[in-house]
C-alpha cells in the first residue's frame, strides 16, 4: 500500500481551517437485544444466542425493548436534546453478509433525541460548545470473522464467517453538527468529546462503556477548507476508531494527509476510510456510491414511540449529574489543583479516582496511584488503564494500609504487583507474604546502633542539633531493614538515640 | 419518454442483489415502464398537506419487558443454512471492505 | 353423504358425539388428498404422519374426558407461507425449496394448541405475489369447478383444498386479495381481518402493513370458529391489536339483517364487471332488501387510485422483506460462473431462485423507496391510504357495512393474464382498498354466473375493528340463499373425475 503524504501539522494548520464531525455509537447493556429477547451478552459460543428475528429468518418480527427505549431517551436528555414527540424506526436496504435481514433496522427523519449540545474541555483548559444533531437507535450488525490469507483482513481472504450473536445489540448513534474553529486543538477536541460521551453513557448506567470491547465506537468526518473560503471541503469518514488516543491520530493524520493533497492541487475524494492502529496511518475504503441509496422508510413492523410528557420528566428526573458539573464539584471536593485535576482527567482517570476516595482513600493518595504506578505499568504493558486487574477499592485498602504505617511505598507497591498478578486482596497478600513493615523498635534499634557506631562525626553533628545530617543514617538504617521500616519511625529513633548514646 | 431506462433497470437490479441477463433487462424495462405509468397516478391525486399512512391501524409505544427469552440452539440456527463452519455461516470472499 | 363434505362445525359436533374419531376424519381427509392432489395441486406438503399422530392425540384425550376447543381434531390446511417447525416451507418459491424453519407462526401455534390436526401445506403464488398460484415455483394449483381455470390466488391452494374437499377448513393470507379472490372464485368462504386482529409472526411477510392472516372455509359458521381460533394480541407482531374484538362464533349465529344498512360502493359496480357477476350481485342484495335490510349507495372516489397505491407500497415493502433470501443462512445457495465473492453468490442466487414476477416486482419496488422518487411514489401512494380511510370513514357514516362483487369476473383460464402482468394487477381492484385502509372484509359465494356456471363472491367490507359485522351479515346472507337454492354452494360444483 502506497504511503500516504503528509504535510507538516503546523503548516497545515496555517493554510487551512479543520471542520471534523464525529458519529458515536454506543452500545446499550440491556438484559436483551433490541427487537427480540436474545441475551445481549459478549464472548459467548457463535450463533448461541440468535433466534429467528436477529438472524433475519422468514416471518420473524421484531419486538422493542421498552428499556432500550428508556436508555435512548435518558442518553439524549443528558446531551441537552430534545425528545421527540412521535419517534419511527425506519429500514435502512443495503446488502452485506452481516446484516440478517439485509435492512438495518434504524431510524431515519424522525429519530428519538435532536437537537442537544454538550460542553467539552479540552488539555489547554479550553472549552468547546458541541452542538449535538441528533441520538438515533439502531442495531447492530453480526460479527464477520475472515479466513485465509495473509492477514486475517478481509483483503485477500478465502471466506468469512459470520456470528449473529451481536446481532441485534441495541445501539444508539450520537451524531455531532459539523465543529468549527477547533484549529490545531481539533483532534484533542475529538478525543475529549468522545471521553465525554463515555462518561455520560457509563454514568447513566446505560451501557458498559468499554471501547476496547467496542461498546463506544467513533467513526470521524474530517474535512479541510483553505482559510477564507466559504465553501465546507470534501469530506472524508473514518471509521471504527476504537480508543481515545486513536481518534486524536486519526483525525490529526487526516487533517495532514488531506492538506498534502489539497497542496498539490489533488481533490479530496468523498470516501470512507480505515484506521490502522499498527502504522498509524488511515487507508481508503470505499467510495459513496449509488450504491449508498439507503432506500430508507418507516418499518411497517413497528409501530411509532410517542413518549409522554410525564414519562420524560421522570427519566429527566433520574439523570447524574453533568460531565462539567461533576468535574467542578470534584476538583473542589478534593482540593486538586487545575493542573493535577487536568492530568486527572486527560489520563481518563476520573471514574477510577472517584470511586478510590468512595472507598475511603485520600484524593491526593488515590491520584498518585492511579496517575503514579498504575499508569506506569499500564503503559509498559501497552494497555489501556481500565484493562489492569485491579479494582479502586483494592487501591484504597493499598492507600490505607499505607496511611496506618503498615505498609512503606515501596512494600504497597509490591502489594500492588501482586494485586495485579491475581493473588488476592491487599490484606491477604500483606499477611501470605509477610511484608507488613516493621514495627518492632528493638530490631530497628539494633540496626540504629551498629549504623551510629560506624558513623561517629554523624552522631557528633546530631548531638549538636544538625538534625539534616541524621539522613544519611536514616537512609543506610531502612538499607539495613531492607525497606521493610516506617522512615519517619527511623528518624525520630535515630535522633532520640543519638542523644542518648 | 419512460423514465424506465435499461441503465436504470440494471442499476435497480443491483441495489436489489439480482443477476439480470440483457434479455430480462429489456424485458423488465418495457413491463416496468407500463407498470410505472400506471401507477404514476397517485402522484397526482394527493397534495403535501395530506398525512402518509403507514401503518393503517394508529398505535404506538409497543414495548417489550427487557427480560432473556430462550434463544435457538446452535445447531437450530445453522439447520438451514448451505455451508457453516465452527459454528458460523460461511460465505466466499467480500468484495469491498465496509 | 360423505363425511368429507361436511363442514367444520358439523364436523366439530360429530367428533363431541363420538359419531366419528378425529382418525378416521383425518384418514379420510388424507385418502381424498391422495386423490385429488395429484390433480388439483393443492398441497405442497401433505402430512399424512404427522396429522394422524395429532388425530390420535385428540382422540387420546377426547376418551380420557379431557376438555377441548370447538374444532379440536378438525384438520385444517396450512398456508404455505406459514413457517411449521419441521414441515418444509417454500411460499413458493424456489429459493426455500427445502427449508425447514426451526419455529411456528403463531397462528401455527394457535390451531396446535386447538388440536386440530395439519393435512399439509397449501400451493400460493411465489411469495404470495400473484392471483391466480400460475407465480408458484412449484406450477399452478386448478379450479376444482374447472380444470382449466384458475382458484384464484395468491391463495389458490387453501381455495382449491376446501372447495373439493380436500380440507374443511384453511388458513391463507391477504395482502391484496389473496384469501377473498380465491374464495371468491371457487365458491368458498374467506375472510381478511382487520389489520392486527391476527398475528403475523411467522408468516412469510409480502406487504407487511398490507399482510393479514384468515380463515378460508365453506361457511360463514366455519370461518367465525377459525377466525376465533387464530385471533387475538400477540407480543411477537407489535402490530397485533391490544384488544379483543369479540366473538365471530356469536356473530355468525346472528339471524336478522333488519334495519342494518348496506352501502353499495358505487365505484365498484356496474362497468369493468362480467355480467353474470353483477347479476348474481344484485340478486343478494334483493334478497338482502327483502330481509329488512335497507340499502345505501356510497361513494369512494379515491379508490380509482388504489390499484396504484398498492403496486407501489407492496412491491416496496416486498423488496425490503425478501431481501433476507440471500443464501447466508437459509435457503438456496447458487454459485456463479468465475471467481465467486459473496456478492456475486447472492446476486446469481436470486436470478435463480426467484421468478419473473417476484423480480419484477422487487425491482418496481426498489425503484419505488429509490433516492429521488420516495415523495413521488412511496410517499404519494402513502397519502393515498389517507384518502382512501377518508372515503371510507365518510362511507361508513352511512353505512353498518359495504359492499361489492369481490371480483370483477369469475375464474378466469389459466394462461390468459400470465403475460399481461397489469391485466392482472386489476382483478384486485375491489379487494386492495380494504388492505390499504386495514378494515375487515369477507368474501361470501352468492351463485354461479349465468354465462359460465362458475361462482360468483360479494365482498362485505366493515370499519376496522367491527369484523363481527361482516359475520352477522354473512350468515344471515349465506341462510337466504341456502333457503333459495335449497342447498349450499359447493353442492353445485361438478363432480371431480380423476383417475
Amino acid at each position: 500500500m502506497a504511503k500516504d503524504q503528509l504535510m507538516d501539522y503546523q503548516k497545515a494548520l496555517d493554510a487551512y481551517e479543520v471542520v471534523i464531525g464525529l458519529e458515536v455509537h454506543v452500545e446499550l447493556n440491556t438484559n436483551t437485544k433490541m427487537f427480540c429477547g436474545c441475551a445481549n451478552v459478549f464472548g459467548d459460543e457463535p450463533n448461541t444466542n440468535v433466534c429467528p428475528n436477529c438472524l433475519g429468518f422468514p416471518g420473524a418480527m421484531p419486538a422493542v425493548n421498552g428499556k432500550a427505549i428508556e436508555n435512548s431517551i435518558k442518553i439524549g436528555l443528558a446531551l441537552d436534546c430534545q425528545i421527540a414527540a412521535t419517534g419511527r424506526f425506519a429500514r435502512k436496504n443495503y446488502f452485506y453478509p452481516d446484516l440478517a435481514k439485509n435492512f438495518q433496522t434504524s431510524q431515519y427523519d424522525e429519530p428519538i433525541a435532536f437537537e442537544g449540545t454538550i460542553d467539552i474541555e479540552v488539555p489547554s483548559g479550553k472549552v468547546f460548545t458541541v452542538a449535538i444533531e441528533r441520538a438515533h437507535m439502531e442495531e447492530d450488525a453480526g460479527k464477520l470473522t475472515h479466513v485465509g490469507g495473509s492477514t486475517g483482513r478481509i483483503q485477500g481472504a478465502e471466506f468469512s464467517l459470520v456470528d449473529f450473536n451481536r446481532a441485534g445489540v441495541p445501539l444508539v448513534e450520537i451524531v455531532t453538527k459539523p465543529i468549527y474553529g477547533a484549529g490545531d486543538e481539533a483532534p484533542e477536541l475529538a478525543a475529549a468529546y468522545v471521553r465525554s460521551i463515555r462518561e455520560i453513557v457509563k454514568n447513566l448506567g446505560v451501557s458498559d462503556a468499554r471501547m476496547e470491547r467496542g461498546n463506544v465506537r467513533c467513526d470521524a468526518n474530517v474535512s479541510i477548507r483553505p482559510k477564507g473560503q466559504e465553501k465546507l471541503g470534501t469530506r472524508t469518514e473514518t471509521k471504527n476508531v476504537n480508543s481515545l488516543r486513536s481518534i486524536e491520530r486519526a483525525v490529526k493524520y487526516e487533517i495532514q494527509r488531506q492538506a498534502h493533497l489539497l497542496s498539490q492541487g489533488t481533490a479530496i475524494i468523498q470516501e470512507t476510510r480505515h484506521w490502522h492502529e499498527d502504522r498509524g496511518a488511515t487507508s481508503s475504503g470505499r467510495p459513496k456510491s449509488d450504491a449508498d441509496d439507503y432506500r430508507y422508510f418507516p418499518e411497517p413492523d413497528l409501530v411509532p414511540i410517542q413518549p409522554s410528557k410525564e414519562w420524560i420528566e421522570q427519566l429527566r428526573a433520574t439523570l447524574p449529574e453533568k460531565p462539567a458539573i461533576r468535574r467542578k464539584r470534584l476538583q473542589e471536593l478534593w482540593v486538586f489543583s487545575d493542573l493535577e485535576f487536568r492530568d486527572v482527567v486527560n489520563s481518563d482517570l476520573l471514574d477510577e479516582i472517584d470511586d478510590t476516595v468512595k472507598a475511603g482513600a485520600k484524593p491526593q493518595a488515590a491520584r498518585k496511584w492511579w496517575t503514579g504506578e498504575l499508569a506506569r505499568i499500564a503503559n509498559s504493558e501497552d494497555k489501556d488503564i481500565a484493562e489492569l486487574s485491579i479494582t479502586p477499592t483494592q487501591v484504597a485498602q493499598i492507600a490505607a494500609l499505607v496511611e496506618s504505617g503498615k505498609l512503606t511505598d515501596r512494600l504497597a507497591r509490591e502489594v500492588l504487583t501482586c494485586v495485579l498478578a491475581g493473588e488476592g486482596n491487599p490484606e491477604e497478600i500483606v499477611a501470605k507474604r509477610g511484608l507488613e513493615v516493621v514495627s518492632d523498635d528493638g530490631a530497628l534499634l539494633a540496626a540504629i546502633d551498629q549504623v551510629l557506631s560506624e558513623q561517629p562525626d554523624v552522631l557528633e553533628k546530631i548531638r549538636e542539633g544538625k538534625l539534616q545530617a541524621a539522613g544519611a543514617v536514616i537512609g543506610a538504617v531502612m538499607k539495613a531493614m531492607a525497606g521493610s521500616a516506617d522512615a519517619a519511625r527511623v528518624r525520630e529513633l535515630v535522633i532520640q538515640r543519638a542523644n542518648e548514646l | 419518454m419512460s423514465e424506465i431506462t435499461p441503465e436504470l433497470v440494471r442499476h435497480l437490479a443491483a441495489l436489489a442483489r439480482i443477476e439480470v441477463s440483457e434479455a430480462e433487462v429489456a424485458q423488465f424495462a418495457s413491463q416496468l415502464a407500463l407498470i410505472v405509468e400506471s401507477v404514476a397516478t397517485v402522484k397526482a391525486a394527493v397534495s403535501d398537506e395530506i398525512f402518509a399512512t403507514s401503518h393503517p391501524i394508529p398505535m404506538a409505544n409497543v414495548f417489550r419487558e427487557d427480560v432473556v427469552k430462550p434463544s435457538l440452539t446452535q445447531a437450530q440456527a445453522l439447520s438451514g443454512a448451505a455451508d457453516s463452519e465452527s459454528g458460523r455461516f460461511k460465505v466466499s470472499a467480500i468484495l469491498d471492505e465496509d | 353423504m360423505s363425511v368429507l363434505n361436511k363442514s367444520a362445525h358439523e364436523l366439530a359436533s360429530m367428533l363431541v358425539s363420538k359419531e366419528i374419531s378425529s382418525v378416521e376424519l383425518t384418514r379420510a381427509q388424507l385418502d381424498n388428498i391422495d386423490k385429488l392432489n395429484p390433480r388439483l395441486n393443492s398441497y405442497l406438503t401433505v402430512t399424512h404422519e404427522l396429522a394422524l399422530t395429532q388425530a390420535r392425540q385428540v382422540d387420546e384425550l377426547r376418551a380420557k374426558g379431557e376438555k377441548l376447543s370447538a374444532l379440536a381434531g378438525v384438520p385444517i390446511a396450512v398456508k404455505d407461507n406459514l413457517t411449521t417447525i419441521g414441515i418444509e416451507t417454500t411460499a413458493g418459491s424456489k429459493i426455500l425449496q427445502g427449508w425447514v424453519p426451526p419455529y411456528n407462526a403463531t397462528v401455527v401455534e394457535k390451531i396446535l394448541s386447538h388440536r386440530m390436526p395439519i393435512l399439509g401445506k397449501t400451493n400460493l403464488d411465489e411469495f404470495a405475489m400473484g392471483s391466480s398460484t400460475e407465480n408458484s415455483a412449484y406450477g399452478p394449483s386448478l379450479n376444482p369447478w374447472d380444470l382449466a381455470r384458475t382458484p384464484g390466488g395468491s391463495g389458490g391452494g387453501s381455495s382449491s383444498a376446501v372447495a373439493s374437499m380436500q380440507a374443511p377448513l384453511a388458513l391463507g393470507s391477504d395482502t391484496g386479495g389473496s384469501i377473498r379472490f380465491p374464495a371468491a372464485v371457487t365458491g368458498t368462504v374467506g375472510v381478511k381481518p382487520t389489520y392486527g386482529a391476527v398475528s403475523r409472526y411467522g408468516l412469510i411477510a409480502l406487504g407487511s402493513s398490507l399482510d393479514q392472516i384468515g380463515p378460508v372455509t365453506r361457511n360463514v359458521l366455519d370461518a367465525a370458529m377459525l377466525h376465533d381460533v387464530i385471533a387475538g394480541h400477540d407480543d411477537m407482531d407489535a402490530t397485533s391489536l391490544a384488544e379483543s374484538l369479540g366473538s365471530m362464533t356469536e356473530a355468525a349465529k346472528n339471524d336478522s339483517v333488519k334495519g342494518l344498512k348496506v352501502g353499495i360502493i358505487k365505484e365498484l359496480t356496474g362497468e369493468g364487471f362480467q355480467a353474470g357477476v353483477s347479476e348474481r350481485f344484485q340478486e343478494a342484495l334483493e334478497l338482502l332488501v327483502a330481509a329488512g335490510a335497507e340499502i345505501v349507495e356510497v361513494s369512494c372516489p379515491s379508490f380509482q387510485y388504489a390499484i396504484a397505491a398498492y403496486y407501489l407500497i407492496q412491491p416496496a415493502e416486498a423488496s425490503s422483506n425478501l431481501a433476507r433470501f440471500d443464501s447466508v443462512r437459509f435457503g438456496l445457495r447458487v454459485m456463479p460462473e468465475g471467481a465467486a465473492t459473496v456478492e456475486k453468490v447472492m446476486a446469481a442466487t436470486r436470478e435463480a431462485g426467484f421468478g419473473a414476477e417476484v423480480k419484477r416486482r422487487i425491482i418496481l419496488g426498489t425503484y419505488a423507496l429509490s433516492s429521488g422518487y420516495y415523495d413521488a411514489y412511496y410517499g404519494s401512494a402513502q397519502k393515498v391510504r389517507t384518502l382512501i380511510q377518508a372515503d371510507l370513514a365518510k362511507a361508513f357514516e352511512k353505512a353498518d357495512v359495504l359492499v361489492s362483487p369481490t371480483a370483477p369476473t369469475t375464474a378466469f383460464l389459466l394462461g390468459e393474464k400470465q403475460e399481461d402482468p397489469l391485466a392482472m394487477y386489476l382483478n384486485d381492484i375491489a379487494t386492495i382498498p380494504a388492505n390499504l385502509a386495514g378494515i375487515p372484509g369477507m368474501s361470501l359465494p352468492v351463485g354461479l354466473a349465468s354465462e359460465d356456471n362458475l361462482p360468483v363472491g360479494a365482498q362485505f367490507l366493515a370499519p376496522a375493528r367491527q369484523d363481527a359485522r361482516l359475520y352477522k351479515v354473512g350468515a344471515v346472507l349465506e341462510k337466504l340463499l341456502e333457503n333459495k337454492w335449497s342447498k349450499s354452494m359447493l353442492d353445485f360444483a361438478p363432480k371431480l373425475e380423476v383417475n
